[in-house]
This record gives structure tokens, sequence and C-alpha cells, in this order.
């Protein structure tokens, strides 16, 4: 395995619940990030999947310090992040960037795409002389397959792939090492979806980059991703390779993400192994004790109650998982049963 | 004042008259006329759907599909938009000749639709048995109690735990799965025959994706619904299609039935559609990707709107607009090198 | 333009984020030149009737209130007994070198002379109170809404302080606690001055009010956030990315309120503490005038219209800006 780039470790994210008019007072915190660990390796694309409220875009924007963090430590190439002080942290960001979600959002419709990618190089003149940014933006345009000589338009006149595609040559400017994509397709048709996702790759094999890729669309994380964190209310419940997550997942609420996802074959309808859960997902504000996933488990017993399963490696399985009782279940191919 | 018919039948329509499918779209044609031009959103799209069948109407951004269900729901906003062409028939009655009351009758009791959020289809100053129960108060004559016991009924059947309790509730009170339901138990209040469903799981998380296409199943199976739903997914197509049609550019360019479709499409956009999507079970090099972007529908290109972005594109499908030609097998296609895909 | 194509519900359900038919439609007829939202707006109200009628109109009454010897030659202020109260002059009108077009006030005064010079004071009360208005409560919306906080909750209580005064009584009080005839005879430039603080004064908490909760929405964007991803510093952000795109409602609002300020002027002068004799604004004229009313309607009527025309120039302007500049109609 490559060298260890970046290494977070006990992330803790708790957002607090105010009330009162004039004098707010704190009732409680929405745990929307809770100890989570893990490292990435460069060159490495490192996916984060997880539904709704588990916290992996909060997890983005703490990585990106758009949030501070409660505790916990975010290592880069061994200086811990949270810990910087303000210039050096403004220095950090030519290292790790972000792509965002939403095309139409992510850029400021008043300024030319010109001007989004080059503000990089406003921002941290020391990258490139102020003669030539212009050329390195041209750069960066052709690098995105986007034409040059558009230097000049406006948001508004690009579709939704072509302004992602901005996005991306805007995060590349600096040319950082750590790039976040947080659902960086999800907003696009899905013909679009394959050209953008191509293009992340060869960016990633031509300037060595590394990736936190979180998307909630399993289908794309396999095909990007090289390893796989999964996340329920703000914990990851178990890490590993692709093919280990895909193939072999261990962790009944991987298992139950994994068989919902339906697959472009209509030969396997009634094939694969179908896990429907029941319930919604508890409240952030307010997790289930223990394991939090023990009140939607099939698996669920007493011990998962009282004591939390730690993310480690269990037996019959080579990669951690958060789990009492994790055992291998295939649900993404056909089983023989039927 | 129109009396409240309680069967539902627009009073033009002969009793007992046959038709061929229970709902029927013949060559329809509908513009959008804008500042900028005239775009030219649907082109002669036709498709039928028969009680307890599923068909799924697939394409991206651009195709026309949300506006194709529009316009069979007559929900359509004119101006901008005019249907210029084509019929809808219902039970073998043109939706398009009736008038407005007609129409209307038709609407959520023989047609039904939901959409992609529910959030914004549903009233937010209004609890959710309020809603459900007006339906039953204006098109029943129902009194507002018995509306409201309907509607806990309903929520009941779409699978809301503690239905009775939560008739009282606000649309925002509901998670987006609930919601989805709450929306699906409206649409299905006045025992419609057909369902439109634009949509409805995009917004949703997959877990909750999947408890709905499975309640949307059952439903269906239960009430021997026709259910037409619209999606660029070709997952959920793929676990619940009985047929497709393909749409690109306001046109149906394959319809066939689901198996056929996956195992050989016909027509080189879906097959470029097919090879450009990653899948769970395997890993994949490079994905195939389709290159350019749809089309401007205000300049569509001429002959076949495909050609630009076309593998396989020639000389002819430059010149020649492919018509919906038929295949052996019960399907068809509308490109002029669709026997050569459908026999490889 | 665009989401006009789809029924309420369907542009609702369909995120912007997804790319739509008419999203695509209209995107790809627009890429030929670079053309900002600036321009893009200009050119959507050049193509407007009520945008250059209001124009027109405006543009007449700056010209007047600049340089009203353009429109007459008589002096508003020479007063002749003897033809006072006479009724407009119809034969008069369009013609130059006469007077007595609109008639004569109670002193003989020519009332289309004073009319025409009663659009300066009027005018320039109105845009710059609205200059006063929109810099002072635009500059703490701005502060107030970005930094948010308890510098947020001292501004925006300061600014429900003056809200909750009413316009025209709390500038009843202030100029009659400080430009009090009764003691001093405070000049023409000091009682304008007042009347422009005492509007400002009372009227910035509302576009302080619009301008922080536009940029409170515009910060929370992904463009923002994208800013200081790169590691902005705050005033690049705040000057670059928040401000442009906030202003809009601003802007409308604005302009709508040079409407009811010139009004607000005629108002308190009517009242007698703004601008008195021997200053002249419609204010002036329509106050003197309303003693006549039934004997010499012409008094009063033609400031009345000259003031009603303006203000709902000014309104139909901002209407304009508004319609142009709102991005869901594009």
């Amino acid at each position: 395995m490559s060298e260890v780039i970046l290494e977070v470790r006990d992330l803790v994210k708790y957002f607090p619940i105010r009330t009162g008019v004039v004098f707010k007072r704190t009732v409680g915190h929405i745990k929307a990030v809770d100890k989570v660990s893990f490292d990435l390796h460069k060159r490495e694309t490192l996916g984060v999947v997880g539904e709704s409220g588990c916290g992996k875009s909060t997890l983005a924007k703490v990585l990106m310090n758009l949030e501070p963090a409660t505790s916990g430590s975010v290592r880069y190439r061994g200086k811990d992040v949270l810990k910087m002080s303000a210039a050096e942290q403004r220095r950090l960001r030519r290292n790790i960037q972000l792509v965002m979600q939403d095309p139409y959002t992510s850029l400021n419709p008043r300024m030319t795409v010109g001007d989004i990618v080059g503000e990089p190089f406003e921002i941290h003149p020391e990258v490139a002389p102020k003669g030539d940014r212009r050329k390195k933006v041209r750069e960066l345009l052709d690098v995105v397959g986007l034409n040059p000589e558009h230097i000049n338009r406006y948001p508004h006149q690009f579709s939704g792939g072509q302004r992602q595609r901005i996005g991306i040559a805007r995060a590349l400017a600096l040319r950082p090492e750590i790039i976040i994509c947080d659902e960086p397709v999800s907003a696009l048709d899905v013909s679009i979806q394959a050209q953008v996702i191509n293009l992340l790759e060869e960016l990633q094999d031509e300037f060595g980059l590394s990736y936190i890729f979180i998307a909630h669309d399993l289908s794309v994380v396999r095909h990007i991703a090289d390893r796989v964190a999964v996340m329920y209310l703000g914990k990851i419940v178990e890490i590993g390779t692709d093919s280990e997550i895909y193939d072999r997942p261990t962790h009944p609420y991987t298992q139950a993400l994994l068989s919902a996802v339906p697959v472009p074959d209509p030969t396997l309808r009634g094939q694969r192994d179908q896990i429907v859960l029941e319930g919604d997902v508890p409240s952030p504000a307010n997790p289930p004790s223990g394991c939090r996933f023990r009140t939607r488990c099939w698996k669920a017993k007493d011990i998962c109650a009282t004591e939390e399963p730690a993310l480690v490696v269990r037996e019959k399985s080579e990669h951690p998982s958060a789990c009492h009782f994790a055992e291998v279940r295939d649900v993404v191919h056909a089983t023989s049963t039927n | 004042m129109t009396d409240l018919l309680v069967t539902g039948e627009p009073a033009s329509q002969a009793a007992g008259a046959s038709y061929a499918h229970l709902l029927e779209v013949e060559d329809l044609r509908v513009e959008f006329r804008t500042l900028d031009g005239v775009a030219k959103v649907i082109n002669g799209v036709s498709l039928h759907l028969d009680a307890g069948e599923t068909l799924a109407v697939l394409g991206e951004s651009g195709s026309g599909k949300s506006v194709t269900a529009q316009a069979i729901m007559g929900i359509l906003d004119s101006p901008p938009a005019f249907i210029t062409g084509g019929a809808i028939r219902f039970k073998g009655s043109d939706l398009l000749k009736m008038n407005r009351e007609e129409r209307r009758l038709v609407r959520g009791e023989g047609i039904a639709m939901i959409f992609q959020d529910a959030l914004s289809a549903l009233n937010p100053v209004f609890t959710v048995g309020f809603q459900i129960a007006e339906l039953f108060r204006k098109r029943r004559g129902m009194s507002r109690a018995d509306g409201m016991r309907r509607a806990a009924e309903l929520l009941d059947q779409v699978r809301i735990p503690n239905a009775k309790g939560r008739v009282k509730a606000y649309p925002h009170e509901f998670s987006g799965g609930m919601r989805q339901r709450v929306m699906i138990a409206m649409a299905l209040a006045l025992d419609p025959e057909v369902l439109i469903a634009d949509e409805p799981t995009t917004a949703l998380d997959v877990t909750v994706q999947a408890q709905i296409m499975e309640l949307l199943a059952e439903l269906r199976r239960e009430r021997n619904m026709g259910l037409i739903l619209i999606t660029h997914d070709l997952g959920v197509v793929a676990d619940v299609a009985d047929r497709i049609s393909v749409m690109y550019a306001g046109r149906i360019v394959e319809e066939a039935g689901v198996y056929d479709l996956y195992r050989k499409p016909s027509h080189p956009y879906t097959l470029a559609l097919l090879n450009s999507i990653p899948r769970l079970d395997l890993k994949g090099q490079r994905l195939n990707t389709i290159k350019g972007l749809p089309p401007n529908l205000l300049r569509i290109p001429p002959g076949c709107a495909f050609h630009p972005r076309c593998s396989m594109a020639q000389e002819i499908c430059q010149r020649e607009l492919p018509p919906l030609r038929e295949l052996p097998g019960g399907r068809t296609s509308a490109c002029h090198f669709a026997e050569e895909l459908n026999r490889e | 333009m665009s989401n006009s194509m789809m029924s309420d519900t369907q542009a609702k359900a369909l995120p912007h984020a997804t790319e739509t038919g008419a999203a695509t439609v209209v995107d790809a007829a627009k890429s030929d030149r670079p053309r900002s939202l600036g321009s893009d707006a200009w050119r959507e109200l050049r193509r407007r009737p009520l945008f250059i009628a209001s124009l027109v109109l405006i543009l007449l009454f700056v010209v007047m209130a600049a340089f009203p010897q353009l429109f007459t030659s008589v002096d508003p202020t020479y007063a002749d007994l003897n033809r006072n109260l006479q009724p407009p002059k119809w034969e008069n009108w369009f013609k130059f070198g006469v007077d007595g077009q609109f008639g004569y006030d109670i002193l003989g005064r020519d009332v289309y002379a004073r009319t025409i010079y009663g659009a300066r004071a009027s005018i320039i009360v109105g845009l710059v109170t609205v200059l006063g208005t929109t810099v002072l409560g635009g500059f703490v919306g701005l502060v107030a809404g970005y930094f948010g906080g308890w510098l947020d909750s001292l501004m925006s209580r300061f600014a429900d302080i003056f809200l909750g005064v009413p316009l025209v009584l709390g500038s009843l009080l202030i100029l009659s606690t400080f430009a009090s005839r009764a003691h001093d005879n405070p000049s023409a430039f000091k009682i304008a001055s007042l009347v422009i603080i005492a509007l400002v004064a009372l009227g910035w908490p509302v576009f302080a009010r619009i301008m922080r909760s536009s940029v409170i929405s515009t910060k929370q964007l992904d463009y923002v956030a994208a800013a200081r991803a790169l590691g902005a510093r705050p005033s690049r952000i705040i000057f670059r990315h928040v401000l442009p795109n906030a202003v809009a409602p601003l802007i409308v609002v604005a302009t709508i309120s040079i409407g009811s300020y010139i009004g607000a002027e005629a108002t308190l002068s009517f009242l007698g503490v703004g601008l008195q004799d021997p200053v002249v604004s419609w204010g002036v004229m329509i106050s003197g005038g309303i003693t006549y009313r039934e004997v010499a309607p012409h008094m009063m009527l033609f400031p009345g219209a000259f003031l009603t025309i303006a203000v709902l120039s000014f309104v139909m302007l901002g209407d304009a800006v508004r319609d142009a500049l709102d991005p869901k109609l594009r």
C-alpha cells in the first residue's frame, strides 16, 4: 500500500440544538459525525457511502474546515489540520480541495468562467505569477475537456455537465494532493455522469490525485473507488476494499443497503437476496444506545443495546466491521435459491 | 351545475364502448412557444397501456417524458405549451376532445399522478387527512367525518404505521419516504385505473426507494391498475417494468418488452445508455460515454435527432427521419439500422 | 422564462439540480457570446414598453430639476397681485415666451413656472434620501447578515427601534424640534437637509432588513462555500461573491422608494414641517393650494399631477427592474 497522506482519528462534529428567544440555551446535540477514523493513501479513491442523515456531507465540510470540528484529529502528512494557525490552514487549502454537488449553485453567476477558475490564483498569488494566470486557466479548461475560447463566458451559458467540469477545473488549479468530491455526479444526467466520472479518473492518473468520493449512488462508487467506507448515523459501520464491501459485505446495514440497489438486469429479478428494512432512520439528535443500527436490524440481541461494537476486523472476514454478529452475505449477485 | 358522477365516466362516452387499450396515446405533438422560438418538445409519441401492466417511459432530461405525462393528465400550462396534434384515448374516448369539466372528472378517478417531490405536491398548511378527505368530500359527496375515516384507511393501505393518529399530521412532519406514501394514498383515493408515477423515487434514499417500489407493485397488483413509470433509472426499470418505451428528443426511439430490451437493445441510444452506466455487480475499466449533449429542442437536428451523438451514424441518418418500425418479436425501433442491431 | 415551461408542481418537483429540457433549450441558444446577467437584464429591460416609458418620464423630470430654464423663462417668484387666482390660459399652451399656462396662484405667481422649479426640490430630496437609506441600510444589513451572531442581534434590535416609529410622525417630530420656525429662521438648505436626514433616519431599517435577509440566503449558497474552501478572506467573499448577488432586491426596493420619498417630502411640506414658502416644491404648492381648491383648483391640480406622475414613473421603473432581475423569471 502506498503512503498514508491523510489520517483521520476520532473525528467528531456535534451541532448544538438551541432554544429560547433572547438568551439561547443548548438542550441537546445533533451527533452528525461521531468518532470517525480512516486513512487515505496516495493515488487512492476512498468512497464514502450512506443514506441521508448518515453524516457524509458533514464529514466533507469538516475535513475542508468549512465547519469547525468538535474534537478529533485530521493529520495531513503528519500535521494536525485542526490545530493549525489560520495562515497555515490557508496554505493547506492548496493541498486539499473540494468539488461540490450542485452545478447550478456552485459557481458564482456573476463571474466569468475565467474568473472562477482563476480565483484560486488570486487568493494564493505565490502559486502563479500574474502574467501566467490566464495561460494556466486556459490549460485547466482544456484539461477538463472544455473549449479554452469560452473563457469569457458566464456559467449560465453552460450545461450542467460542463459546469461541473468548471468546478473540477477550479479545484484542480492549485494542484492539490487530495480532492474531496461531494456527490459530484448526482445532479447530472445518466449519460453525462459517465463523462464526468471518466474525467475524474483520468485526472487522478495524470496528476496523482487522491479522492475522497462521497456519494449515495452505490453503483458509481463501485466503479471509481478502491476502498469504501459505509456510514450510518454518524459512524463508519464497515470499511474495506471495493470487492470486500460489494462482494463480501459483513455488516447488516451494508447488506441491506446493497440489496436495495437495483441492478439493470431483469433476469436477476427475484434472484437476489432481498432485505427490506423496516421503519425510519432514528434521529441523529437521539441515536439508539449501543449499536445505532439495532432498531432496524434483524440480528439484534441484548448485547447490541449495551455494548457499542467497535470497527475492528471480525472473525471469518478480512476487513473491519462494527457488528457483534458480522457475517459475509452476498446480496449483489444472483443466489441459486430461486 | 354538473352532478357528481359516481362512476367518474364522462357523460360524453357511450356506455359499454369497447376499446383496444386502457390508455392509448397516438401521435401526440406538443410545442412550447417561447420568446426564443418554438421548441418541439413532443414530436409524434405513441404508446399504450393495459390494465395490470407496468409501462416504463425511459429518457433523460429534455426527452419529453414528463411533458408526455402532463399532457395525459391535462396539466400542461398553456401558454407556453400547446398540444398541436394527436389523440389521448382513455377507455376509447379522446381526452383531448373533451371539455374542461369532463377532463377534470377523468383526472383522479380515471388517471392519477404522483410526482417526484412530495413536499411540494402536498399543501403544507393542511393536515394530510384533510387533504385526502377533501377529495372524498368534493368528488363523492361524503361528510368530513366519513372523509377522514376513509383517509385513515388509505394511509393504512400505504402502510403508514399508526394511520389513525397520523391523519392529523402535517406534511412536514413526515419523512421523505412517508410523504411519498401519503402522495400515493391521495392518488389512489378515488380508485383510478391508471397511475402515472413521474420519477417517484429519484429524490429518495435507496432503501426507501426499494420500499416504495415494492408498495407500488403490490398496490398495482391488488387493484389491477395500469402503471406508467417515468424515470431515467435503468436499474429500477429492470426490476419492475413489463414494457419500456425509450424517449429521445420528443420521440419514442424504441419500445420493447423488458427482457428483450436489456438483452438486445435495437437502437443505438439504448445501447449506448446501457453501456454507459456503472453496475453494482461489475467493476469496469472505463465507462463508455455518449459524446456530445442532448439536443436543443429549438433546433432539433434534421433526420434522426440522435445522429450527432451516434457511433453508428451514416449519411442517411442526417437526411431521413427513421420511422418507428416493427421488428420481429413484437418490438419497435426508430433506427435505419435497427435490424442489424436486433440480429446481433 | 425557462421555468414557466413546466407546471408549477413539476417546476418545483424537479429541483434545478437536474438539467431540464427547457434549460437545455435556452442555454444552448444563448451560448453564442459571453453574456453576463447584467447585460441580459438590460436586454430584457429594453424590450419592455413600461420601462421605456418610465425612463423617459424620469429623465424628463431630472432635466427639469437640473435645468428648469429649458422649460420656462418666467421667474417663479415674480408676483403680480393683479392677476392672482386667474385660471389657466389654455391658449398659451405649447407656445414659447408666454406665461399663464397653468394659471396664477394667490400671490399672482405663474403656477407653471413654479411647478417646473418645484421639481428640483422634490426630485433632489427623493434621490438623496434613497441614496442615504440604501447605503446606510445596505451596509448595516450586509454586516448583520454576513457576520451573524451577537453583531446581528445588536444591529437588528437597533434597527427595530427605528422601525417602530411611523415615518411621517417621526419626521414631524424631528423637524419641529430642530427646525422650529418660531425661534430662528432656518434656510431652505437647512430645512431640506433636515427633511432628508429625518427620512433617512426613519427609512434605513427597511433597507437593512431586505439586505440582511438577502445576504443570509446568498451566503449559504455553494459558491460562497467554494470560495471559503479556496481560502478566500472574508473581505473577498463579501465584496466579490456575496454583495453582487445579494444586492438585487435592494436595488428594486430603492427604485420604488424614490417615488415614495418624493411623496413623503410633499406630505411633510403639506403638514407644514418641511419646506415652506418662499422655497418652491410640489408639496409647498399643494399645501398652499388646498385652501383655494374651490375657487382656483389649478393651483393644486397641476403640481399634484406632476407629483403623481413622478411617483408613478419611479414605481414603474422599480417594477420593470424587479422583473428583469428576478432569476426565477429567466
